[in-house]
């Protein structure tokens, strides 16, 4: 088993004809993820290597079973494709667009929150179960499978920390990536917890960083409610307060969001946290070591 | 995006906020104009992005002519805690009965627009909170339903201001988050929201910080940026399309997804170094990026050695390799460069680093190799300060530049403002370019 992306998955693209979908999407359908469909407006009836081009997700779904998207559009059309495939009835959406505006993020969460359909993202990698999926533009080379669900606020870091997570010989369940926007679709708490519930995940590695409040939140969360280990990373002890690092929700606002508080309120609640991406793979592998 | 407070109140109009009558003025001659034309007597605002302006003596009262000029002058050129004046507002003054505290936010904790009301106004929010926690009252709003009048009485009753007003301030909060969605923005601050002896409200002070992430949709607001508080070295790295953030030591840092980067600044820090800057190559950095990049970074005459931090997964480590040879051939490069290629291509790129042969560049193999290499290379440093009590600077925000310049709307336990430019982060989400 594995957690949101798995065997099951049956991919629709939104944006799969861009230059930059098609890139990814055929990575995707070479690791193995069952890639049925892309739409593109007014391209409906034309094909990518194969692959059917709908004019929207509803005929995509109705043709061809698709369960999951993933939206590839630029921002000012990316709030717009995540509610066309929640409202076409896809379980999973999965954004990979950055720079989305806060204020359509805050109605696609609101509406998506009162539905069925789950969101990861946007500003994302994308989520990918070795052996299994992939969905998004996580490099899935670095990454095999075995017992470690990883969950990242950030692309890059986790393939870092992915790395150093299998230079000692660990491999993952699966690696989800929900994205670096002050409003994504799913928090950590959320993947935790679908992690917790996973018979193959035997450890979670969570990896946060400066800005808002979702690493204490989850802190309380995994006191109460998580029985595997769980090692934590968080990026962003230098940053200044009032500047944003990179990723539009990395921001340390006033005294609130610092990296400090963050591990703080981890290690209160008895969550390892590594000081650096070497140290997440060594305190894991004394983790698993204790738990085994 | 933040905003002056005349660009603020300007939005504020545009959606029905009352705010006292002004102009803007960059010169004494014009602020006298303006005194003029708006008739006796005027406040002389300094228009800069930080709050606490009134403390600071960037606001005075002119009575007449005379007094409109003196002020001005003594305020234009003034420093308001690191930033230069440039700009004045100049508005008629009000008289005040009350002062009272308004905002709207984005709480991303509850992911969900959150309004806030106090009857302590004219002190900074988290002044209020220290003095009396339950002086601020707040109400989340349901962004698909919107505010309703309902959120006013809640929040005019809770904070307790003057029964009189507990209407048109309803009026005047409704108004405010028209402006707060229409105009995208991340916070909308009203401190002083006045009474005046008339019983009127008013916005004496706008706060707005938009979000940057939306001005294709607001191209007048788009016009409004203010290079105020950015330095040379952010200007020219924006200009270039590259995300960069000064910062006070004398590393120079690059790297790829941001991440990555913040990871990278830690980890310097860990080994006892200083970083200069944060700068994001972005995801798939291509060599011209690079260039740019290496020129940014290096224009930082503080800057004693540089650490390249590399993890290709889209980006290729050859392409960085690439740009950084290129970048060689440019640029008169004095200062030694750490350079940690993993991931994608990392072979090849080490390579055309290998054949380049490039005077003063040390390739590692792993990120805590390269930061402690860069750390020694890079040396104290000219800053004497040995102020730090233990041997290694605290991983902690301690190492950081510029504490006392927080923004003004330190809005505790909320976000204020998590919506400044994200450019060029880890994914290339414009397929259609
Ligand atoms: N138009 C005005 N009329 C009368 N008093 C004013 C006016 N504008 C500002 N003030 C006074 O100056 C104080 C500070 O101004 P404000 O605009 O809030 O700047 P800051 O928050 O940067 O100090 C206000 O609390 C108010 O007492
Ligand atoms: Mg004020």
């Amino acid at each position: 088993m594995s957690v949101l992306v798995g065997a099951d998955t049956k991919l629709v693209i939104s944006g799969l004809t861009g230059r930059e979908g098609t890139f990814h999407g055929m990575n995707n359908r070479r690791y193995g993820t069952d890639l049925v469909a892309g739409v593109t407006p007014g391209k409906g009836g034309q094909d990518v290597e194969g692959v059917p081009i709908f004019d929207t997700v509803h005929d995509a779904v109705a043709e061809t079973g698709a369960n999951t998207s993933m939206v590839f559009v630029p921002p000012r059309f990316a709030a717009d494709s995540i509610l066309e495939a929640a409202d076409a009835g896809i379980e999973l959406v999965v954004c990979i667009t950055e720079g989305i505006p806060a204020h359509d993020m805050l109605r696609v969460y609101t509406h998506l929150r009162r539905g069925q359909t789950k969101l990861i993202g946007p500003n994302c990698p994308g989520v990918l179960s070795p052996g299994k999926a992939n969905v998004g533009i996580i490099p899935a080379h670095f990454f095999s499978q075995g017992g470690v669900g990883l969950v990242s606020r950030s692309g890059t870091l986790t393939y870092q920390i992915g790395n150093e997570l299998a230079g000692r010989g660990f491999g993952n369940s699966t690696i989800v990536g929900i994205g670096g926007d002050p409003i994504v679709g799913s928090s950590f708490i959320d993947v935790i917890a679908q992690f917790e519930d996973d018979p193959e995940t035997e450890l979670i590695v969570m990896c946060g960083e400066i800005g808002g409040d979702e690493e204490e939140r989850t802190a309380d969360y995994i006191a109460e409610h998580v029985s595997k280990p769980v090692v934590a990373y968080i990026a962003g002890f230098t940053a200044p307060p009032g500047k944003t690092m990179g990723h539009a929700g990395a921001i340390v606002s006033g005294s609130s969001g610092t990296a400090q508080a963050k591990a703080e309120a981890l290690e209160a609640q008895g969550v390892r946290v590594g000081r650096t991406p070497t140290e997440v793979a060594e305190v894991a592998a004394e983790l698993s070591g204790a738990a085994a | 995006m933040d905003l002056l407070e005349y660009q603020g109140k300007q939005l504020f109009r545009s959606h029905g906020v009352p705010t006292p009558d002004g102009r803007p003025a960059q010169t004494t001659e014009e602020a006298v104009e303006a005194g003029e034309e708006l008739g006796y007597p005027v406040v002389v605002k300094a228009q800069v992005l930080i709050g606490g302006r009134g403390k600071a003596g960037g606001i005075k009262v002119a009575n007449d002519r005379e007094e409109a000029r003196e002020h001005a002058d003594a305020i234009l050129g003034m420093d308001i805690r690191g930033f230069a004046v440039h700009e004045l507002y100049i508005e008629k003054a009000s008289q005040i009965a009350e002062e009272y505290y308004a905002a709207i936010l984005l709480d991303r904790g509850a992911k969900q627009p959150m309004a806030m009301l106090s009857r302590m106004g004219g002190m900074d929010v988290e002044e209020i909170a220290e003095r009396d926690p339950k002086a601020i009252a707040r109400v989340h709003i349901d962004p698909l339903v919107g505010f309703q009048d309902f959120h006013g009485r809640r929040l005019a009753f809770e904070a307790g201001i003057a029964a009189d007003v507990i209407r048109p301030v309803g009026a005047m909060l409704a108004r405010l988050y028209d402006a707060f969605v229409g105009e995208d923005a991340m916070l909308v601050e009203v401190n002083p929201l006045l009474v005046t002896e008339a019983r009127e409200v008013v916005a004496l002070d706008a706060k707005v910080t938009v979000d940057a992430n939306a001005l294709y949709k607001h191209p007048e607001t788009a016009q409004m940026r203010n290079s105020g508080g950015e330095d040379e070295q952010e200007q020219m790295a924006r200009e270039h399309g590259l995300t960069y953030v000064k910062l006070d030591g004398n590393v120079g840092i690059l790297g790829n997804g941001a991440g990555l980067v913040m990871s990278t600044l830690d980890v310097v820090a860990q080994a006892g170094g200083r970083p200069a800057n944060f700068l994001d190559a972005g995801g798939g950095s291509r060599a011209e990026a690079i260039v740019d990049a290496v020129e940014v970074i290096l224009s930082d005459p503080k800057v004693d050695a540089v650490l390249f931090n590399i993890f290709g997964g889209i980006t290729r480590c050859d392409e960085v390799a690439r740009g950084l040879v290129t970048a060689f051939g440019q640029i008169d490069v004095t200062v030694p460069f750490v350079v940690r290629l993993d991931g994608t291509n990392d072979q090849e790129g080490r390579q055309i680093l290998a054949d380049a042969n490039l005077d003063g560049v040390h390739v590692e193999k792993t990120m805590l190799g390269a930061a402690a290499r860069v750390v020694e290379l890079a040396g104290d440093g000219e800053t004497p300060s040995v102020t730090e009590t233990g041997e290694h600077p605290a991983p902690v925000g301690a190492g950081t530049a510029d504490t006392g310049a927080a923004s003004q709307a330190d809005v505790s336990g909320t976000d204020a403002a998590g919506a400044e430019a994200a450019g060029g982060g880890a994914t290339p989400p414009e397929p259609t370019r």
